[in-house]
């Protein structure tokens, strides 16, 4: 399949990016180097390109309730300019997508859903669509651009006149000009710092990306690929799509329970969730780090006592924290902080211990 | 970068023979496909490698690789460097970078292996 480009493949390739093929898209992984580029999102900024993600548009008058019933978050007090993280279960409880939901209008919805699960996600919400909601693939009018780090607010500061101190954590502005482009400009982000999402027309993304650039250079923004997006929602903590969940995995095994709300009524998965949570989760995911040499990978075994007690999601050597860390799932019994565990690197056990996570959580300095 | 006296494994290894050893290190093109070398798992000395068989395993950031023994033979080095500066491989991969030194059991090995050349005419049809 010929992979798909977004609107500032150019640019990258221009800046010198690696190219990867991620969701379907090619997409840089890394510019620099992914530890500086981690480092500089951790200590300054980064500017990823998020273009890849796919937009579902839910609108008309029954959209608010179908959406309540379609996510496990409740999002029925939503208001306009607010947005939500939120898993979406099937009947099962399994996780057909992890999603964030906009309320750009009182009738009018935005879903912002992983690139390789759109079209499953497109066909679900249609298959259980009613008489007035429409549900739309609305990919193509989105570019989306990530400006994460310390120093993101003010960087982006130089080149809006919106006061983003007014825009709180999980909140959303309309038609905001950056450097002149349009944008819905969102507080929110995928890599542990504060940070903004800005939403523009894909025709001006490569300009705006390119004027974000340049407004930060004395701040020590720099582009940013998916290999430090990928280190940086580790140490958050933060799951993917792929790894921590997928269709065999529930919300409450992922620990998203706060994102799953049995008050708020009937939704997609609640019966199999209900019965889970009295009945005990078969699987939790655990945050480990390693205790000798070697790093984990998606898919080694864990072990507890001589015996596999589970399976890596993700692991990487933290750049934060020069530790080896990971996630992983493990039996139940097995997912309390300092639990000793170890993972099989190419056939040798290697010590690790179960740890809180998330393994790195900033340091708070208002704006939210 | 990719030096004349060297020879070369269709999995990006190199090696250095001079009287009956060979010193064993990964490629300019290997690391640069790697990215940030962060760990790299060595044997001890003593230890009898294969020729074609995985004997380590360069790790960066975002992934890991195997490391294959381009010849068969006994490690008698390991560079200990590499464990405290696994970034040498990506700096110096030719040179301060390199992983063992192997005493070989059969030297003639070495003729299955690729000319500088020839590794880049392999990487040109890789693409």
């Amino acid at each position: 399949m010929e992979l798909q480009r977004t609107p500032l493949y150019g640019l990258h390739r221009r800046l010198g990016a690696k190219m990867v093929d991620f969701g379907g898209f090619a997409m840089p992984v890394q510019y620099s180097g992914i530890a500086a580029e981690h480092r500089a999102v951790r200590e300054a900024a980064g500017l990823f390109d998020a273009s890849h993600m796919g937009e579902i548009g839910v609108r008309g008058p029954g959209a608010a309730a179908f959406l309540q019933w379609a996510v496990t978050a409740d999002v029925g007090r939503l208001g306009v300019g607010q947005a939500a993280y939120s898993p979406v279960c099937l009947t099962t409880g399994g996780v057909l997508d992890d999603i964030l939901v906009y309320r750009l209008g009182v009738e009018d919805y935005l879903l912002v859903v992983n690139a390789g699960n759109k079209d499953k996600d497109l066909a679900w919400l249609r298959e259980r669509g009613r008489e007035n909601v429409t549900v739309e693939d609305r990919s193509a009018e989105w570019a989306l651009l990530a400006l994460q780090g310390p120093r993101a607010a003010a960087v982006l500061g130089r080149v809006t006149g919106e006061p983003l101190d007014r825009i709180g954590y999980y909140r959303f502005r309309s038609g905001v000009p950056v450097a002149g482009v349009d944008c819905l400009l969102s507080r929110t982000g995928y890599t542990g710092e504060d940070g903004f999402e800005l939403y523009c027309s894909p025709a001006r993304a490569e300009g705006l990306f390119a004027a974000l650039l340049a407004a930060g250079e004395d701040d020590g923004l720099v582009p940013a690929g998916l290999g430090a997006r990928d280190t940086l929602r580790l140490e958050a903590a933060l799951p993917l799509y792929g790894h921590e969940l997928d269709e065999g995995t529930t919300p409450l095994e992922a620990g998203l329970d706060r994102f799953v709300s049995f008050a708020k009524g009937d939704f997609s998965g609640r019966e199999a969730l209900r019965r889970q949570k009295e009945e005990g989760a078969g699987k939790k995911l655990a945050g480990f780090e390693l205790t000798g040499p070697g790093i984990a990978r998606q898919g080694y075994a864990l072990m507890q006592g001589g015996r596999q007690t589970g399976t890596v999601t993700s692991g990487t050597l933290s750049p934060t924290l020069g530790r080896a860390i990971g996630l992983g799932y493990v039996a139940p019994e097995h997912a309390r902080p300092g639990t000793e565990l170890a993972v099989v690197i190419r056939g040798r056990e290697c010590a690790a211990r179960v740890v809180p996570t998330p393994f790195y959580r900033r340091k708070k300095q208002g704006g939210e | 970068m990719y030096p004349e006296d060297l020879l070369y494994t269709r999995e990006h290894e190199w090696i250095r023979a001079s009287g009956g050893r060979g010193t064993v290190g990964i490629t300019h093109f290997a690391q640069e496909a790697l990215g940030d070398v962060v760990y790299v798992e060595l044997p001890e000395a003593g230890f009898e490698l294969r020729a074609g068989e995985p004997f380590g395993a360069v790790e960066s950031v975002k992934s890991v690789s195997d490391l294959y023994a381009p010849v068969s033979g006994t490690v008698v080095e390991v560079n200990r460097e590499l464990a405290g500066h696994p970034e040498l491989v990506n700096q110096d991969p030719y040179g301060e970078g390199w992983m063992v030194v192997v005493a070989m059991a059969d030297p003639a090995e070495l003729e299955q292996l690729l000319s500088a050349a020839a590794y880049q005419d392999m990487l040109k049809e890789e693409g």
